[in-house]
């Protein structure tokens, strides 16, 4: 008897000890995923807030000055602040500046004549005390002797420090701070719009019989796969002052707006498709069955049962409607007109004026949205229920001739408004010269004479697209299983939750010059990847790293936890579930992911612009080259070019996904 | 047996060291060139030059700026060709530019050399800024073209003007500073109230708006002149006009980038940018290049745009561009809401 008790304890230990290394395992896993992402996002990203905080600011104490009288006979030396402080030349709140900021050096002597025999000393009171003569960049403390006509050209130059002046100066210019304002009321208006559409357009293709369901479903996703740029060239053509349906509009410009909105209404609608169509993909027939057997009203089934299911992936539609059109800055740059937005700012600053501290602190001010988006989604998770326990039964839509017409209806609006976008661009793409010359050509199609570098970047393009597409996926559906099933370790979860929130909310030109900051740093181990075709795929991947989490969030929400404890009471270890129940379940979701990541890094500009050198050249940063130069027509062209491409790769990822779809996904169907 | 493969060996390794030594240098140069001229200026270049290979990275003048001065601590350049002057000055007062003085330099014009010796930048065409006028848009709404910048104020033009933001283009801080010259101080804040009044859109690039006048998009359309060139050859029913009183301008420059491990090949290259044939080859697009005599005219350009070029003080506009932008921001940018 004795003896049995003592063989079957060292059994029970064996066990938790298994369970440990399954967690160990998970646990080690995710922190290399998070690493990953503290290199490649929150260590450049900290970089460039840094520079929020520099500030720049004129120390009169570092110069000293000597004159001469006629004879050449030299006063005592004194400082620029004591000679401010008797003269008050330049008032304390005229000495805060930015990076650019000069001062003459003429100030602090109101007797000051280019013409006058006197004569002129300066140096720096410290080595690093830096002023200009004639734009030539002096420091050091040594005394420098200028004639009077030289003196002239002596500018002062600011030192650094940290401080918060830059928000006060940011919060005291009108200009700067009305943007804010602007910015979330566009995105907002465009987020109820958007995820409005989408939700009905995701409800038809999930939830009735209407036909073609794969029809609409390749349309929904036209607009991922062209740069954002492109519904602003289309909506100009349309109904700019010379457009084609210009009086639809009622004398109310498209420049503005309008257009933002209409435009963020494009591109941004299949990314919010993506996310309720996964959410509102899987759902229990037998909530449905209960609330036809308790007699409940359709309308009444729709408010209890398919928006509760589906409020996960709603409002996190929202979220990524709202910061992609805060965070967008192509289409407010071509069709926003005089209506300043944040990201439009931080392009004023930082390529107008290379001020990239106050491009820094209007970031800064663009995370907001994403930080309260963070805290929403964590409130929102701790109430969600799986949807798919383990004895769940997949939900099937029976025919409703009257619900299937409206739902084809309500696709066939969305469809006709995205096509009619794409086929305008097409027309752009072969007019000779809108709109005088409407004769078609081909010419805008010939590259090779334009900016970008031709098929060289297309060839690039499609490479970084595959790498991005195999590399992220693994990263991101990884991440996300180690975070959604692994027990304890909370404020781990909660930090890389965080960490993959994160990007949907950073502009990808800020991105892209955080990266310059940080990984052109020769003290940085990376800084070999520096202007090769790595450093593009790992810029791309974590720029786009959150619409594929929450993607597989959502669709690892709707397993049921107990798999776990049952494979781990099986004995099983957690990658042997993982790779026989998680992945082939998910597997939709996956590969959802990984076209969602090629089609974006065929099309996305803003961050790669900064990073791309002589061997990798992209075809997307060819488009925006081509409509800065003015060259809209074969701008069009290429962004076609990366549309058909992204259509040819969408279509293989098609049949593809149906072929494994049909092996995996066989449990669904009764 | 055994020899044989040796021999084979060394002749190997001869030949891989031999290639090693004649390997060409190459230059990696950042420019705002527009690409169907870098083509035929790489090649023009390397008809002279064939062991010095140039690797461009190109973009437009605001982003090469600011990814020179990002790059600041560790500069990824060796040389720059062809980026406007005014954005050479800032990297100059950033002293990240090498002085040298390329050979035949002093063949310039003057006004195309930086000022210090040795220089630290060298020209090599302008470009000027211009209006272009759409005429048969014009046409419809019964507008005469305007003569000067002072007809832009008329009130027969209100809605019909756009201009580049100086905020965020080069070329519309250029309008501005050579406003500010030309009428002073005071009467050039007054010249830009009224032309506020009249002025529809402010774009956030400098051919745009030259580019809105071609496509009828609006009448007239502040820009400059060889973008606008490019237009009418296209086809575009506009007319290049160059204002009476005289226009602002810049340049593209080339300068060598401090701290560069290929000094040679980038002096080899700024003294083959400043020579005859280089001049030429500037001229295919440029009517105004920095060496004196050897411009011929250009298609759909006017022939005095020279002469019309006002004496730019490009230090001045240098030192004052944070004063000058605030000032325009705070008068007209707060205000330019669209009109509804």
């Amino acid at each position: 008897m004795a003896m049995t008790i003592d063989t079957a304890l060292p059994v029970g230990r064996a066990l938790r000890l298994r369970l440990d290394r399954d967690e160990l395992i998970k646990r080690g896993l995710m922190v290399v995923i998070a690493l990953y992402l503290v290199v490649a996002l929150a260590a450049p990203l900290a970089i460039m807030l840094s520079k929020s905080f520099s500030t720049y600011s004129f120390d009169l104490a570092r110069f000293e000055f000597q004159v001469s009288d006629k004879d050449g006979n030299w006063s005592k030396p004194t400082t620029a602040e004591a000679l401010n402080k008797a003269l008050n030349a330049v008032p304390p709140a005229k000495l805060g500046t930015n990076s650019d900021g000069r001062l003459q050096a003429t100030s602090f002597f109101p007797d000051f004549s280019f013409r006058s025999p006197v004569k002129y000393k300066i140096r720096g009171t410290t080595t690093d005390a830096a002023y200009l003569v004639g734009l030539k960049l002096q420091s050091g403390t040594k005394w420098q002797e200028l004639t009077s006509n030289d003196f002239r050209r002596v500018m002062l130059r600011p030192s650094r420090a940290l401080g918060l002046e830059n928000y006060v100066a940011y919060f005291s210019t009108p200009t700067l701070f009305r943007s804010i304002e602007n910015s979330v009321f566009i995105a907002f208006i465009s987020t109820i719009v958007t995820v409005g559409l989408a939700f009905g357009f995701a409800y038809a293709l999930n939830r009735s019989c209407m036909r073609f369901k794969d029809a609409f479903k390749l349309v929904a996703m036209v607009p991922i796969l062209v740069p954002s740029l492109l519904p602003g060239i289309a909506l100009i053509y349309l109904f700019g002052n010379q457009g084609l349906l210009k009086d639809l509009l009622m004398g109310v410009p498209i420049y503005g707006p309008l257009g933002i909105v209409v435009g963020s209404v494009f591109f941004a609608f299949p990314h919010a498709m993506l996310i309720i169509s996964t959410a509102l993909a899987i759902s229990d027939q037998r909530h449905y069955e209960a609330a036809a057997s308790l007699r409940a009203s359709s309308w009444r089934t729709f408010w209890t049962v398919t928006i509760p299911g589906a409020r996960y992936g709603l409002i996190s539609a929202a979220f990524v409607v709202f910061t992609l059109v805060i965070t967008d800055f192509g289409l407010p740059k071509v069709i926003g007109g005089q209506y300043n937005v944040l990201a439009v700012d931080i392009y004023k600053q930082v390529i107008g004026q290379q001020n990239f501290e106050m491009g820094a602190v209007v970031s800064v001010i663009l995370l907001v949205p994403a930080i309260a988006a963070f805290i929403v989604d964590r409130m929102v998770t701790k109430k969600q229920v799986a949807l798919l326990s383990a004895r769940s039964v997949p939900y099937q839509p029976n025919p409703n001739r009257g619900f299937d017409t409206l739902c084809f209806a309500w696709c066939s609006l969305v469809a006709i408004f995205i096509l009619g976008i794409m086929v305008t661009s097409q027309f752009a793409a072969l007019v000779k010269l809108w709109p005088y010359d409407l004769s078609l050509s081909l010419k805008h199609f010939a590259f090779d004479r334009m900016d970008g570098g031709g098929w060289g970047s297309y060839y690039n393009s499609i490479r970084l697209a595959a790498l991005t597409a195999v590399i992220g996926t693994v990263i991101i559906f990884v991440g996300a299983y180690m975070v959604e099933k692994t027990d304890g370790f909370r404020s781990g979860r909660t930090a890389f939750q965080f960490l993959a929130m994160l990007p949907m909310a950073v502009p990808g030109m800020v991105l892209g010059l955080a990266y310059i900051f940080f990984f052109n740093d020769p003290a940085n181990p990376l800084h070999a990847i520096y202007g090769t075709m790595t450093i593009l795929v790992v810029c791309t991947i974590t720029h786009f790293y959150t619409v594929g989490h929450l993607t597989a969030l959502t669709a690892l929400k709707q397993i049921d936890q107990e798999f776990e404890p049952v494979a781990a009471s099986l004995k099983q270890p957690f990658y042997k579930l993982f790779a026989r129940v998680t992945v082939p379940v998910c597997l939709p979701a996956i590969l959802d992911i990984s076209i969602y990541m090629f089609v974006n890094a065929m099309t996305t500009v803003s961050a790669v612009v900064f990073l791309y050198s002589k061997d990798t050249t992209l075809a997307s940063v060819a488009v925006l080259n081509m409509d800065d130069a003015g060259d809209v027509a074969p701008a069009a062209a290429m962004a076609m070019m990366i549309f058909y491409t992204n259509a040819a790769a969408r279509l293989i990822h098609m049949f593809l996904s149906k072929a494994l779809i049909k092996r995996t996904q066989a449990w669904r169907m009764r | 047996m055994n020899q044989k493969k040796n021999f084979v060996l060394a002749a190997v390794a001869t030949m891989l060291l031999s290639s090693a030594a004649w390997a060409e240098t190459e230059l990696t140069v950042y420019t705002a060139i527009e690409a169907e001229d870098l083509k035929r200026y790489a090649e023009t270049f390397n008809q002279d030059h064939p062991d010095i290979k140039l690797n461009f990275i190109r973009d437009s003048t605001g982003v090469i700026t600011a990814k020179l001065l990002a790059e600041k601590d560790n500069p990824q350049a060796d040389v720059v060709w062809g980026l406007a002057a005014t954005s050479l000055l800032v990297l100059k007062s950033e002293g990240m530019l090498e002085a040298y003085a390329p050979k035949g330099a002093d063949q310039l014009k003057p006004n195309f050399v930086d000022t210090d010796t040795p220089p630290s930048w060298v020209g090599m065409d302008a470009w000027a800024a211009s209006i272009c006028f759409n005429t048969v848009e014009g046409g419809k709404l019964g507008l005469t073209a305007p003569k000067s910048w002072k007809d832009l104020t008329k009130p027969e033009y209100k809605g019909h003007v756009v201009m580049p933001n100086p905020a965020s283009s080069g070329t519309g801080y250029l309008d501005v500073s050579s406003w500010l010259q030309l009428f002073g101080e005071k009467d050039g804040w007054t010249y830009m109230d009224g032309l506020h009044q009249n002025v529809a859109a402010y774009t956030h690039s400098g051919s745009k708006p030259c580019k809105m006048a071609a496509a009828g998009e609006t009448v007239i359309g502040i820009s400059f002149e060889f973008r606008a060139a490019k237009s009418k050859a296209e086809g575009a029913p506009i007319d290049i006009i160059i204002p009476e009183e005289g226009i602002g301008w810049d340049m593209e420059a080339s300068a060598i980038v401090a701290g560069t491990a290929k000094e040679e090949a980038a002096k080899t290259l700024l003294d083959w940018s400043v020579s005859k044939k280089a001049n030429e080859m500037y001229n295919v697009g440029y009517a105004v290049v920095a060496m004196p005599g050897v411009a011929k005219p250009v298609p759909h350009l006017p022939a005095d745009i020279e002469g019309k070029m006002i004496k730019n003080d490009f230090e001045w506009a240098a030192n004052n561009r944070n004063t000058i932008l605030e000032e325009w921001t705070k008068r007209y940018d707060s205000k330019s809401e669209p009109k509804s």
